[in-house]
């Protein structure tokens, strides 16, 4: 672990018109580690990753690899090592498989460094191999879930901002898509995970933030937050 | 049995303008949700600027076309720029609105500079080939093999190219395309790019087949083109050319059979049945997501 964090946050502030969806958060990401973001529906967790990658105005400090990402556009960030797996994973139905990961090596233009991306992906998610030439809006969730995470892949991301990975995903998938996050960690990615499931994301995750209304309630270690009482009363399930 | 093959030859080349000026439409649409109405001016634009070229400048046919869809293509990024992108966020009918407001400037900034009817002259020699009482001239050969082929470097760009592939992933949600890496902004510029140079060929094909050109030109021509397009299925490249063709043919068809009058009345009124039945177009497929 670095001494300078890989991603800092300091004091960010979104509002959509007059409502307010994250209100003064700090956080620090550092190089190497997973860490998570939890909190239930509508404390701030989306829209503090929407921030970090651009996609919604902000107010306070985003610095990434020491560089303040104020007007920053989005795709850009992409060529900076950053990538975003967005709500819902944002599969592009039309598309084929093959077509959505190679959409995402858009900023890479060397042919053979694709190619070696693309193996790396069907080694990771052998079922995306498969399912190359199907249209990604036949997936099954758990399969786009793959998709999108093999997509972040594609652009040779240092960070990866996760948005709900479980979300609506059955607890089986779940843990195995979990795993595969771990994997990818153990590579050298970066990783801030944002999760409703606590009792997931404090598996893997070394640290977490929880988040309320829009402000950061806990955090620390994963096994001081296993260990809170009120964690556990709000978000493990006693 | 003559007379159908010389309509049906009269309908392909009608059909490829009607498909090129559809394609604009279309594409637009595709990416943007957006119907950009000044297309069909766009078109006329397309047509004066072949007109001047040829003109005054005595270009032939090659260096007008290429000319005229260089000098389009420009033009359609700044008007994207000038006066659509401002309104990206906005209600998609703000946009819309916008569009016809374009739409009616280039008119009547045409007609301030000329508002006359004008000859375009003869961009290259005709040669007619008589088979019997069937004919065909080298224009006819010329409208509708290039048309064809245009469009068959788009359906090329669109489904086979980096460029296409952030296209169609635009099409399907352009929040998601950033990121990817992709900047949106340049796809979307290189679309109504390509959307207008299209148009400019039309416009200069046409003024060679219909040689009177006038700042109205773009109107008529430019709502059946996106009826076309809506027929074909709006959003979709293959079926707006189909759409074209389709149009085109019912047009000439009627018109050989009823006084011409009826042409549109009837032409227009078969659209509306069709869409009744069809109303995602024939070829466009309403969407579907899975959650």
């Amino acid at each position: 672990m670095n001494d300078t964090p890989l991603l800092s946050i300091k004091n960010l502030n979104v509002a959509y018109g007059s409502v307010r969806a994250v209100s003064g958060i700090s956080l620090d990401v550092y190089e190497g580690e997973i860490v998570t973001l939890m909190g239930a529906n509508g404390a701030g967790k989306s829209s503090t990753l929407c921030a970090i990658s651009g996609l919604v105005p902000y107010s306070g400090a985003i610095t990434y690899q020491g560089q303040s990402l104020r007007k920053m556009s989005p795709d850009r960030l992409v060529g900076m090592g950053m990538a975003h797996v967005p709500e819902g994973r944002g599969i592009f139905s039309n598309l084929t498989v093959h077509e959505n990961l190679r959409l995402a090596a858009w900023t890479q233009k060397d042919a053979g460094k694709i190619r070696e991306d693309f193996a790396r992906v069907f080694a990771l998610f052998p079922r995306l191999r498969d399912r190359q030439r199907q249209a990604g809006g036949t997936l099954s969730g758990g399969e786009q879930q793959m998709l999108a995470v093999g997509r972040a892949l594609m652009s040779r991301a240092r960070l990866l901002l996760l948005d709900e990975p479980s979300m609506g995903l059955a607890p089986v998938l779940v843990r195995e898509i979990f795993n595969i996050l771990r994997d990818i960690n153990r590579t050298g990615v970066t990783i801030l995970l944002v999760e409703q499931n606590a009792n997931m994301a404090l598996r893997i995750a070394s640290r977490g933030y929880v988040l309320e209304t829009g402000a950061v309630v806990l955090q620390g270690a994963s096994e001081e937050l296993r260990d809170s009482p009120r964690m556990r009363e709000a978000y493990l399930g006693g | 049995m003559i007379y159908f093959l010389q309509q049906t030859l009269n309908a392909l080349q009608l059909g490829s303008i009607y498909a090129l000026i559809a394609l604009g439409y279309t594409m637009v649409y595709g990416i943007l949700l957006m119907i950009n109405f000044a297309h069909g001016d766009l078109f006329m634009v397309g047509a004066f600027l072949a007109f001047a070229l040829a003109t005054f400048l005595g270009w032939s046919f090659v260096p007008t076309l290429l000319a005229a869809m260089i000098a389009l293509a420009v033009l359609g990024v700044v008007i994207e720029r000038l006066a659509y992108k401002p309104l990206r966020h906005a209600p998609k009918m703000s946009a819309v609105i916008t569009a016809l407001g374009v739409g009616i400037f280039l008119e009547h900034l045409m007609l301030a500079f000329n508002p006359y009817p004008r000859h375009m002259p003869e961009l290259m020699p005709v040669h007619i080939w008589t088979f019997g009482q069937f004919s065909i001239s080298s224009l006819q050969v010329l409208i509708i093999g290039l048309s064809v082929s245009l469009m068959v470097v788009l359906d090329w760009v669109v489904m086979k190219t980096k460029l296409g592939l952030a296209m169609r992933a635009i099409s399907w949600n352009i929040k998601i395309v950033p990121l990817m890496g992709v900047p949106v902004n340049r796809v979307i510029s290189a679309t109504f790019a390509m959307g207008a140079a299209l148009g400019a060929a039309a416009g200069t094909l046409y003024s060679m087949a219909y040689p009177v050109i006038d700042p109205y030109m773009g109107v008529m021509v430019g709502w059946k083109a996106f009826i076309a397009a809506v027929i074909g299925g709006i959003g979709n490249i293959r079926g707006a050319v189909l759409g074209g063709f389709i149009l085109a043919g019912v047009e000439i068809g009627v018109a050989a059979v009823l006084p011409t009058t009826f042409r549109d009345f009837i032409s227009f009124g078969l659209l509306l049945i069709l869409l009744v039945v069809r109303p995602h177009g024939l070829l466009g497929k309403p969407r579907v997501e899975k959650i």
